[in-house]
């Protein structure tokens, strides 16, 4: 027992200085990590993939594997918006004591509505329309509420990032991550489904320099109903239903203001009152970026030119 | 009537009027991309960019093949400048199709089996076929193949930048195909020089 003692201690140091290193000085400061060491109890045996307790009927000590959908990576859970909580603000307080008692499995999960509903802090995100979105969502309407809020939104391990990502490109791994997980993973996708994942760049093969539009859009932006509720559209479509024709990017347009570039395009235009640069700083989406003065420059110099082999041929024949 | 020169012999004809087509439609579709719209009068976003493809790889053997023939045949000395005296002949020739083309003067430098082009001429088509056709064939397959451009020069997207010269040289070669057409009219008669690519004499 001392051992484990001495083993715990050093785990919860090598976890700080992880962590430490992993957000910097200034999270630190917010002091996020001020439940760590009450949390550090679960993260024991939920941190980690295989778990030891001392059996004193069988005077053993038993190494399990924990059940992988219950591991929790301690480092994600530091760095997530949620990092400041205790495991017991969600989960019953009953799960101090191990073995757990059976009958906590009946607790009832919190859903994201059960705190944030005419939540002041949250008001920004429009949970309330984010919601409806979900509910009009083909996940919704395929499996109901047990395609919750947490199948994309571990609460583990979910952070916002649209909002506070200088790079847009961390905002597109992250958010297609999200889908992937499932869509691109066989043994994730038939937690809810039947069939295995289908093979995503095979789904795609239609779209041209496929390779750039996966880095550089997401899934979301071809896959969700345009709303205007809130940052990120929630309104999952069918397959059926997603974007597939290439002007409603690639035009002046482009839906992905109203998508991927909608919290840069809405900071832009304040900051800028210029949508084009947002666009051009991150990437370049032919067709939807325009360069108004190169436009009207290459208009006058085409325009003038004609005028020019016009006079001349006017003259040519006046003179004949 | 002056004896008529055979100026164009058929692997020229033949490498002229596909050069012309793939520009007409690489004009075309390259438009159609630039400024796509819902509603556009254009072609389709995605047969443009099929059709566009196709036609810049095209174009690029057709060059290919040009810039070879050129090198192995006579053809290929109709392009060099011979600098001595350039800048005077040049002016001559400004100066004819400015003013001395309504005076009825004699044309400063007509057409011989030794001298296809007229100083102009030789410097407009130098231009286009060996800086301009180049270089937005290197653009071209920038962009075909953007694995290969940069991603970022100066804090911009290459493939903008790569883009953005693409079409300015589009756009240069689109000006010389209006002036070019337009002086094939300034022949014997409006049609002649055109009638001349297709039969091969002049």
């Amino acid at each position: 027992m001392k051992n484990n003692t001495v083993i715990s201690i050093l785990m919860l140091m090598g976890l700080f200085i992880a962590i430490h290193s992993a957000v910097g000085q200034d999270t630190l400061k917010d002091n996020k990590f001020k439940n760590a060491v009450e949390n550090h109890k679960c993260f024991k045996c939920h941190g980690q993939k295989y778990y030891s307790y001392y059996n004193e009927w069988t005077e053993k000590k038993v190494i399990k594997r924990m059940n992988p959908f219950y591991v929790i990576d301690s480092v994600k859970f530091y760095t997530q918006n949620h990092c400041s909580f205790k495991c017991i603000d969600c989960h019953d307080a009953d799960y101090e004591t191990f073995p757990h008692d059976g009958m906590l499995q009946m607790e009832g999960m919190s859903t994201c509505l059960d705190c944030h509903e005419d939540d002041e802090k949250t008001a920004k995100y429009h949970m309330e329309g984010i919601y409806k979105e979900y509910k009009a969502s083909v996940h919704f309407k395929k499996y109901g509420t047990v395609f919750s809020c947490w199948m994309c939104h571990d609460p583990h391990k979910y952070k916002v990032t649209a909002r506070e990502n200088e790079d847009i490109s961390n905002v597109i791994i992250y958010d297609n991550e999200m889908c992937l997980s499932c869509h691109s993973n066989g043994t994730n996708n038939t937690i809810l489904s039947d069939s295995a994942s289908k093979n995503m760049v095979a789904a795609h093969d239609w779209l041209p320099n496929q390779k750039l539009h996966f880095q550089n859009v997401r899934c979301l932006d071809c896959h969700v109903k345009i709303q205007n509720d809130s940052m990120v559209n929630h309104d999952i479509l069918p397959k059926k239903d997603a974007v597939k024709r290439c002007v409603d990017c690639h035009s002046k347009n482009t839906i992905l203001s109203a998508t991927l570039y909608k919290f840069q395009s809405k900071e832009s235009r304040s900051k800028l009152g210029f949508l084009n640069a947002t666009i051009l700083n991150n990437s370049y989406v032919v067709g939807a970026n325009r360069n108004h003065i190169l436009n009207k420059a290459s208009l006058i110099i085409f325009g003038l030119v004609i005028i020019l082999l016009i006079i001349h041929g006017i003259l040519r024949i006046i003179i004949k | 009537m002056k004896e008529k020169i055979y100026l164009y012999p058929i692997w020229v004809r033949i490498w002229h009027w596909l050069n012309a087509l793939l520009f007409l439609l690489l004009v075309l579709t390259g438009l159609s991309m630039q400024y796509a719209a819902k509603d556009s009068l254009l072609f389709p976003f995605n047969v443009s960019v099929t059709v566009h493809n196709t036609c810049g790889i095209i174009l690029v053997f057709n060059f290919l093949f040009f810039a070879f023939a050129n090198r192995f045949t006579w053809n290929g000395k109709y392009y060099n400048i011979r600098w001595k005296r350039y800048g005077k002949e040049l002016w001559r020739q400004i100066r004819f199709y400015s003013y001395g083309i309504f005076k009825k003067e004699p044309h400063p430098f007509p057409v011989t089996k030794k001298r296809k082009f007229n100083p102009l001429q030789q410097l407009s088509y130098v231009i286009a076929m060996y800086i301009l056709i180049p270089l937005i064939i290197i653009s071209g397959i920038g962009l075909l193949f953007p694995e290969i451009t940069l991603n970022v020069l100066f804090g911009k997207s290459g493939i903008w930048l790569t883009d953005l010269f693409h079409q300015f040289l589009g756009f240069s070669l689109t000006i010389f195909w209006l002036i070019h057409l337009y002086f094939c009219t300034i022949g014997k008669t409006a049609t002649s020089n055109f009638k001349s690519m297709i039969d091969g004499w002049h």
